[in-house]
Formats: structure tokens, sequence, C-alpha cells
């Protein structure tokens, strides 16, 4: 096995051209398990820690461009206010240790539909940056999931970054699991509310091949929502939510849950979520009088 | 290829490392510190917990060829880092001493150094001593089978006093705290 160490982003982006079977490893937490279970032999490791760019975030026009590496334990410290949805799920991503070292990219390029950064991803219409040695190409996260562990991203490119648009209303995330730690989501939901547009971004986790969103559950509230004075929706508005939120999951029975749990556990949060967020929008606009 | 370390204050190499090894592997096979614990290999029980570069992380999650040139500090270095300066337990060690937060013992480094870090961020930052929830949240990422944890979250508030407000001379009676 090699072990490919680039000082920078250049020599990261010439050395995956050189050898697109090398492993890109970060945070190591799903490449070190994959090695250390015997899972995965890859002819070379490519080590991306070195490389500053991938932990910088910075304004990018009006998105917040939030660079691959940087670690879960950073954007729930620093960048609560900039990405509430993806600090709410940073937060819920397993231990300290873990988030210390863990990061969107990591999430984006193993694309487990059980990563807790999805759902934001998808929720507030984040955009995946890929570069190669060819160029820099931007995807919607909700083009970026092709099929289980399957993305846009080609074997010579490396996940820059991610562009989070800024927040226009209350974002929320919620996720099922066994315990309040350390713990692969059952089912996890975020949604995204933006005022200005009317409308509503969904996000759903662990209940299907990809993460996934519902974009009947999404036209719906956009429609039934109070956008003049938030009020809390209707039982049975929230009801409906919850239920077209369901609809949208391709769940599968596995280990982890069965497929009509996890049904019922995204109708649960996605009713949750809607509560918060509807008190959050009346408490925004409170405070901007 | 060869890794060389900051390990605990000392310049260390360690020689015919494999590209896929951990340094969790490097620490305790190669370099003969064996108090960072090998049981779950993938992250879910915090008994390798190490500083790397001053941050805790799972060693057995970090390839040993990304720490390469860093520092790291495990629960050997815990001690030779006391309060004054001398040799000794530091006041967290002391702590779960005192509080009877030890039982098997297999836990314990990777409780030592996760505590070591709550508390250096927490009280010994200015911002006071850690709630109750705050140490649960800090410590969820270790795993212990002995204790049911009260003796640890007892041993973190003893920790959190004694860092506050000093550790009483003649150092604390064992076994009190329960």
């Amino acid at each position: 096995m090699e072990f490919l160490s680039p000082a920078t982003w250049e020599e990261a982006l010439a050395a995956k051209s050189a050898r697109p079977d090398a492993v890109p490893i970060m945070g190591g937490t799903d490449v070190m398990v994959e090695l250390n279970f015997d899972r995965r032999r890859p002819a070379a490791l490519l080590d991306l820690t070195r490389v500053p760019e991938l932990r910088e975030w910075a304004p990018d026009g009006d998105r917040l461009r939030l660079g691959a590496g940087v670690p879960y334990a950073v954007i729930v410290d620093r960048l609560a206010d900039r990405a509430p949805a993806l600090a709410l799920a940073s937060r819920a991503v397993a231990s300290p240790q873990i988030r210390n070292r863990g990061s969107v990219g990591g999430n984006l390029g193993g694309a487990s539909p059980a990563g807790d950064a999805h759902p934001p991803l998808l929720a507030t219409d984040a955009v995946v940056e890929l570069a190669s040695v060819r160029g820099v190409r931007r995807v919607p996260a909700r083009e970026f999931y092709l099929g289980p562990r399957r993305t846009a991203r080609s074997d010579d490119e490396l996940i820059a970054a991610v562009l989070l648009p800024a927040p226009a209303g209350p974002q929320q995330f919620a996720k099922i699991g066994t315990r309040n730690a350390m713990v692969i989501a059952v089912a996890s939901f975020a949604l995204a509310l933006d005022a200005g547009r009317r409308s509503a971004g969904t996000g759903i986790g662990s209940a299907g091949p990809t993460p996934l969103r519902a974009p009947e559950a999404e036209e719906f509230l956009a429609a039934e929502f109070d956008w003049a004075g938030g009020r809390p929706p209707s039982p049975a508005v929230a009801q409906e939510f919850g239920a077209l939120v369901a609809a949208a999951a391709r769940p599968i029975d596995d280990v982890r849950g069965s497929a009509a749990y996890r049904r019922h556990a995204l109708s649960v949060l996605a009713r949750r979520t809607l509560g918060w967020a509807a008190a959050d929008y009346r408490r925004e606009m409170a405070a901007c009088g | 290829m060869r890794v060389t370390m900051t390990v605990n204050g000392h310049r260390m190499d360690a020689d015919d490392v494999w590209e896929g090894e951990s340094l969790l592997y490097v620490l305790r096979e190669r370099l003969g510190l064996a108090g960072s614990k090998n049981a779950c290999e993938q992250g879910e029980c915090g008994s390798c917990t190490v500083f790397l570069d001053e941050v805790t992380v799972c060693a057995c999650l970090v390839a040993a060829g990304q720490a390469h040139g860093r520092s790291v500090r495990t629960v050997e270095g815990l001690a030779e880092a006391g309060a004054d300066g001398a040799p000794g337990l530091s006041d967290v060690q002391e702590a779960f001493v005192a509080a009877g937060a030890v039982q098997c013992g297999f836990c314990t480094p990777g409780l030592l150094v996760q505590t070591e870090d709550l508390l250096r961020r927490t009280v010994a930052a200015g911002a006071g001593a850690p709630s109750d929830a705050e140490i649960r949240e800090a410590l969820a990422g270790n795993l212990c089978r002995c204790t049911g944890y009260e003796a640890v979250i007892e041993a973190v508030r003893l920790a959190a006093e004694w860092t506050e407000r000093g550790r009483p001379a003649g150092g604390p009676a064992r076994g009190e705290a329960r």
C-alpha cells in the first residue's frame, strides 16, 4: 500500500488524477474502520489532512463555502448561525472524538444513506464542489446522490467544499437512534423554511438507498404554512406533512429497524421539526418587530 | 515507512510502519505505550482516546502516517504534566481514584484523557465547572461496562472542583467521595 501525503490542494488533485484508485482519507472515521477490519485493502491512501484549504470556510457570494474537511466539532462551535440545520446534524454525529475528526466531505465521499450531514444539505439546497486537474464543477446536493454509496463524483475528483445558502428562515434536524450518542441513524430528517421564497426544503436520511427529499411534502407545506403569521400548524396539517414525508421514504428492514418503524419515525420527526420550525419562525418575526 | 512524532513531549521514531496501520497500533506495539487500550477498533468505545495536536481523537481511527510530524499525548503523559510540575498523578487521575471510578480499568485511560480535555475547555478556561449534561455529552463516546458511570461522573465533578479551587492539601482521602 502507498501512503500519499500531499501538502497542497494542487498536489492532492494531481495525485488523485495519477492514482484514481487511491482512497482519500481525512478524519479516517470510515476508512480506518475498513482497514482495521480487513474489509478493504486499497492500493493507496491519499491523506488530505495536510491540505489547509480543506479546513477553511469563507463567504462565497451570499453563500457560505465550507471546506470539505472542516470537522463537525468546528461546525457546531463556530457555524451554528450560518448553517443551522447542518450544525444541529453535526452535533448528533457519534461522539466528541469522532466530531473532532469527521467532516462533511467524508460523509459525501462515503455516501452512506445514514450519514447525518446529508438531510441538511438536501433541505437547504446546498451545492457540492468537486475538483480535479480537469477543473472545478459544482453539483447540487439534490443531484449528487445516485445510488447506494454511488455519487456524481468521478474517480479522479476530490470533494473540495460545500456551498450553503444563507439561511432565509428556520432550519431543524432530528434523528432517531437507540440512544442519544454514538449511533448510526435509524431515521433522520431535516427541514428548512425559506421565508422570502415561501418555500420549504426537506431531507430524509437512513430510509432509502440514498438520502432523499420529500417533494410533495415540500409543496404541501409551502401552500399550507402561515407565512404571514407563523401560526402553529393545525394537527391536520402536521399529520398530513408527516404522512407525505413518510410516503417519500423508501426504507428497508435491517438490523437497525424495520421499514414500517422507519416510516412511522419519519412521520413523527417531520411533525416535531415542523412544530419547532414554526415556533422559531414566530420568534424571528417577533425579533424583527 | 518511518513515522516520527512527538509523544508526551519526546520525539519518537517508529520504523517499518505499514501504510494502513493505525496510530493506536504504533503507540502500543511499536512504541511500547500500552496505556491507550485497543478494544473496538472502530471508534465506538473511546478506550484509545489520545490528544492529537491537543484535540482528542480515537487513535484507532488515525492512520499512522497522518500523525507523522504531529504531537500526541497519551494517558502516560497526563501524570508527567501534573499540576505543580512535579511527577505524580494529575487532578483528574487522583479524582478517579478518590471517587472509586475504576473497576476493571480498561476504559479508564480513555475516560481520563477525555475528562482532561473537558476540564481544559471548561473550568480551566474560566468557563466554570461543566454541568452534568455537559459531562455526559463529553463522555458519550467512552464506554464503560463496569461502573454504570455514576462514579465516573462523580470523579469528573470532583476533578472540576479541584481544578477550580485546588486539590486539598495532603492529597484526598481515597474513597471519600463515595
